[in-house]
């Protein structure tokens, strides 16, 4: 049967994921070591794990109320303000969503009207810009480079922007560079942002991962920016919660009234489980100041260095990330191309690693390498590329 | 004790073998900075040995343990101490920590056959002027020690490759 007439052809365009060849290649590798994961390494903490075992055995098997359980959202509203100055109600300006991507889904189905342009840094996160299509808008990549630490700058952004032009996604700290960005050049683009009347969508899902002194910025604390940002965060990366798929959103309450309505009659809630989890993650990190956190962040920082200085002893130019759990290093000297890189390493040395083409044009001549691997395998791993480029 | 010294110990915790030049990468630290806190702290006693953490079941050794629960008269000025430095002393004893509750020292201890060990509570512990009593418990099994789990851990369940 011909199903093309009946499937949408903007979605049938859409191109399947670049990262989805190498899986195929790695699954039939069994010793490979992969630094082509997107996700911690660690278990999510036993006391969270176990609240959500006593909450099935207390018999918690219900929905929740659309927007999640309030004491959730409390909780949610009192993190964000002690550790990001954000100021959200609980009541009307947050809702829980189905991991971080979820919330992209919503922002971007509640914003966009059909052709409506949205600015996209590159390289970045696989989904913002099939979300965007699927939205019905437009997505316009704008370029970051490595000389400009992956930063999306104000010229940039300026050049980008057309009379279509409505939502800007900030993806900061970035996958897959690991680039933050800081809060001078965060006012800058908010200088662009408001002269053009944009609508910002801040995924800040790596927040807790950031190396830098100053440490994280949200956008959404720049004066007159919480009115026009939609925040998303979550607690995959925070609190290794990848599986649980728990996150949330949060904008001004006429904004988020009308992503609840798609959440509402799309997804309902979020599982009780994993809700009742994500609020353990935030009271036990209220009374121990997120210690959780603290010991996962440190043996990032502790395994980011180590990545840096072995791709720069291998005489490769790597920037140094300063958030997320990814290394971006520049392959450019091999006269390779980023898939030609990866295949071959994987296939003579047994190193997976995700070509930066994975995440935009512009990751071309780059290699994402995600250092959430215990350090033995790293080390070994770092060896092994070091072998493989010798023997180029 | 100050953050980096603290640092430096989870460090080698996690693997005491760590060259001295990897730590100080994975510090951004100095490596002359590295093997003076080192230096230090072996010599203030903070660090006492490397020794590895050793599962003896996979050994192939005839090997006992057992834990002892010893109930003491504490002596006048010295209170627990003059006793628990006479048992310390034996050979078999791997560990010996003053308790409280119901008894007043727990021994970890370790013989090569079960008759040792048993010669060692009838003939060297319990005959010990202040010792009053003692239970002795052998151990079955070790699932956990110093923090790390003997059991295999289930393999990376995450996917390979994933955005």
């Amino acid at each position: 049967m011909d199903y093309s007439r009946y499937l949408n052809p903007a979605i049938a365009a859409v191109p399947k994921s670049g990262i989805r060849r190498f899986f195929d290649i790695v699954q039939t590798m069994p010793q490979a070591i992969s630094l082509g994961v997107g996700e911690p390494d660690f278990v999510t903490p036993f006391h969270i794990r176990n609240a959500a075992i006593d909450s099935l055995l207390d018999g918690e098997t219900q929905y929740t109320s659309n927007a999640g359980k309030i004491s959730l959202r409390n909780e949610i509203a009192y993190y964000l303000k002690r550790r990001y100055s954000l100021t959200y109600d609980p009541n009307s300006e947050i809702v829980v969503t189905v991991g971080a991507s979820e919330g992209i889904d919503l922002a971007l189905r509640a914003l966009l009207n059909p052709g409506d342009e949205v600015v996209v840094p590159e390289p970045s996160y696989v989904s913002y810009c099939p979300g965007v299509i699927f939205a019905g808008g437009v997505p316009v990549p704008i370029v970051t480079d490595a000389d400009n630490n992956f930063m999306l700058t104000a010229e940039t952004l300026k050049a980008a922007i057309t009379p279509k032009t409505k939502v800007l996604i900030m993806p900061y700290p970035n996958n897959p560079t690991g680039a933050v960005i800081d809060r001078e050049s965060l006012q800058k683009l908010r200088d662009v942002i408001l002269e053009n009347d944009l609508i910002v969508i801040s995924d800040e899902i790596y927040s807790e991962l950031t190396y830098s002194e100053e440490g994280h910025v949200s956008i959404a604390t720049l004066p007159e920016m919480r009115e026009r940002t939609v925040y998303i965060n979550g607690f995959s990366k925070a609190f290794a919660m990848t599986g649980w798929r728990i996150g949330y959103l949060c904008a001004p309450a006429a904004l988020l009234e009308n992503m609840l309505k798609i959440h509402q009659y799309a997804i309902m809630c979020a599982s009780i489980q994993a809700q009742v989890a994500a609020e353990e993650a935030l009271k036990r990190g209220r009374e121990d100041d997120y210690a959780d956190v603290r010991t996962m962040h440190q043996s990032y920082n502790h395994r980011r260095r180590l990545m840096v200085d072995g791709f720069r002893a291998m005489g490769l130019d790597c920037y140094e990330p300063l958030g997320a759990f990814y290394v971006f290093p520049s392959i450019q000297k091999t006269g390779l191309t980023s898939e030609v890189f990866c295949e071959r390493l994987l296939r003579e040395k047994g190193v997976a690693c995700v070509p930066g083409t994975a995440f935009g044009e512009c990751g071309e001549g780059f290699i994402r390498c995600c250092y959430a691997t215990a350090l033995d395998q790293l080390t070994v791993a770092l060896e092994k590329i070091d072998e493989f480029l010798q023997d180029l | 004790m100050d953050h980096m010294k603290l640092e430096l110990l989870q460090l080698l915790q996690q693997d005491c073998r760590t060259p001295l030049e990897k730590l100080s990468v994975m510090m951004n630290q100095p490596l002359e900075t590295i093997a003076e806190m080192l230096d230090d702290m072996e010599k203030t006693g903070v660090i006492l040995r490397y020794a590895p953490v050793i599962n003896w079941d996979r050994v192939g050794k005839e090997r006992v343990e057992g834990m002892i629960e010893v109930r003491t008269t504490p002596q006048r000025d010295e209170g627990f101490d003059a006793i628990a430095k006479r048992i310390y002393r034996f050979d078999e004893v791997k560990s010996v920590y003053l308790m409280s509750g119901a008894y007043d020292l727990l021994l970890h201890v370790e013989a090569p056959t079960l008759k040792e060990l048993a010669l060692f509570v009838s003939s060297k512990l319990s005959v010990l002027e202040n010792v009053t009593g003692t239970a002795t418990h052998f151990v079955l099994k070790c699932y956990k020690s110093d923090g790390i789990i003997f059991e295999p851990e289930p393999k990376d369940r995450r996917l390979a490759v994933n955005p």
